[in-house]
C-alpha cells in the first residue's frame, strides 16, 4: 500500500517535473517511480490513512501561510541585524521541550525551526530541541519556547498527529 | 502579472546580498550558517516565485514551483548537518555567545 502512495506521488512529481505527456516520456517515468518506490517505499509516511484526511491539507494551507509571513518577519529581524554598524547579535543554543510524538512531526518542527532565519536546529534528543539562535531575547526557557516552537507547533500537532 | 514577477525577483536579489554580508560580517561558523543558509534561500525561493509570475503556469514556471520545496528540504537538511557537524568536530560558539545548552549532552 505504501508502496502504491509513493508510486503515484512519485509518478505526478515527474509529470509535474518534465512537463510533457509524450508516451516516452510517461515510460520513463513509471520506470523511474517503479525504481524511487521498491527502493524507498519502506520509508515512506507510516499512516496512510492520515493522507486521506481533507483536515489535515487545510490545516498545512493555513500553516504554509502563517510560515511564510513568519519567515518574512524573521529575514528582516536578521536582515536588520547583519546591516547595523554595531551588530547586536547574542547568539548560542537553547534546549526547548516539545510536545510532539511522532518522528515525522518532530521533523517537520525542526526543518521550520531551521527555515525560520535566525534559528537553526542543532539536534533533537528526545522530546529536547536543541536551537542555535542569533538574538536570545530573554532568559526565561517558557518565553523563548514560545518564540521558537510555539507558533508553529500547534499546526503541525494538527497536520500530523 | 510581470511586474509582480520583478517585484518579486527584485526582493530575492535583495535577500540574497543580505546574506552574503551576513557571511562576510557575522562572527562564527554557526552565525554565518544561519545568514549563508536562509536568507540566501528566501532569496532564491523568492526569485523561483518571480520566475513562476513571469512565466505563468508552463514549462519553466511549474519548474520554477517545483524547485522551490525541493530547495527548502535540501538547504533545511544541509543546515541541520553542517550546524551538528560543526559542533562534534569541536568548533567553539564565538566570543559573544550567551548560552550553550548542548554542551552538556554532546559529554555524553
Amino acid at each position: 500500500m505504501k508502496h502504491i502512495v509513493l508510486f503515484i506521488t512519485a509518478l505526478i512529481f515527474w509529470l509535474l517535473l518534465t512537463f510533457n505527456l509524450t508516451t516516452a516520456n510517461i515510460i520513463v517515468g513509471i520506470v523511474a517511480a517503479l525504481v524511487t518506490s521498491f527502493i524507498f517505499g519502506r520509508y515512506f509516511t507510516t499512516s496512510i490513512s492520515k493522507l486521506l484526511q481533507p483536515q489535515r491539507y487545510f490545516w498545512f494551507f493555513a500553516y504554509l501561510i502563517i510560515f511564510i509571513w513568519e519567515c518574512l518577519k524573521a529575514n528582516i529581524e536578521v536582515a536588520y541585524l547583519v546591516l547595523h554598524p554595531a551588530m547586536p547579535i547574542k547568539p548560542g543554543i537553547v534546549k526547548i521541550k516539545t510536545d510532539l510524538k511522532t518522528d515525522i512531526a518532530k521533523t517537520t518542527l525542526a526543518n521550520s525551526i531551521t527555515m525560520t532565519p535566525g534559528t537553526i536546529t542543532v539536534d533533537i534528543i528526545d522530546d529536547y530541541i536543541y536551537v542555535h539562535w542569533i538574538y536570545i531575547s530573554t532568559d526565561n526557557p517558557e518565553e523563548y519556547s514560545q518564540k521558537v516552537s510555539g507558533r508553529f507547533e500547534k499546526y503541525i500537532k494538527k497536520i500530523f498527529e | 502579472m510581470e511586474i509582480i514577477g520583478f517585484i518579486l525577483i527584485s526582493i530575492g536579489i535583495l535577500f540574497n546580498l543580505f546574506g552574503c554580508i551576513g557571511l562576510i560580517r557575522l562572527p562564527d561558523v554557526y552565525n554565518r550558517l544561519q545568514s549563508a543558509t536562509k536568507c540566501v534561500t528566501l532569496g532564491t525561493c523568492s526569485i523561483l516565485l518571480g520566475v513562476l509570475f513571469f512565466c505563468g503556469f508552463a514549462g519553466a514556471g511549474i519548474r520554477a514551483l517545483i524547485a522551490i520545496p525541493l530547495l527548502f528540504f535540501s538547504a533545511t537538511v544541509a543546515a541541520h548537518a553542517l550546524v551538528k557537524g560543526a559542533y562534534i568536530f569541536g568548533i567553539k560558539l564565538g566570543d559573544k555567545s550567551i548560552k550553550d545548552d548542548y554542551k552538556d549532552v554532546e559529554k555524553n
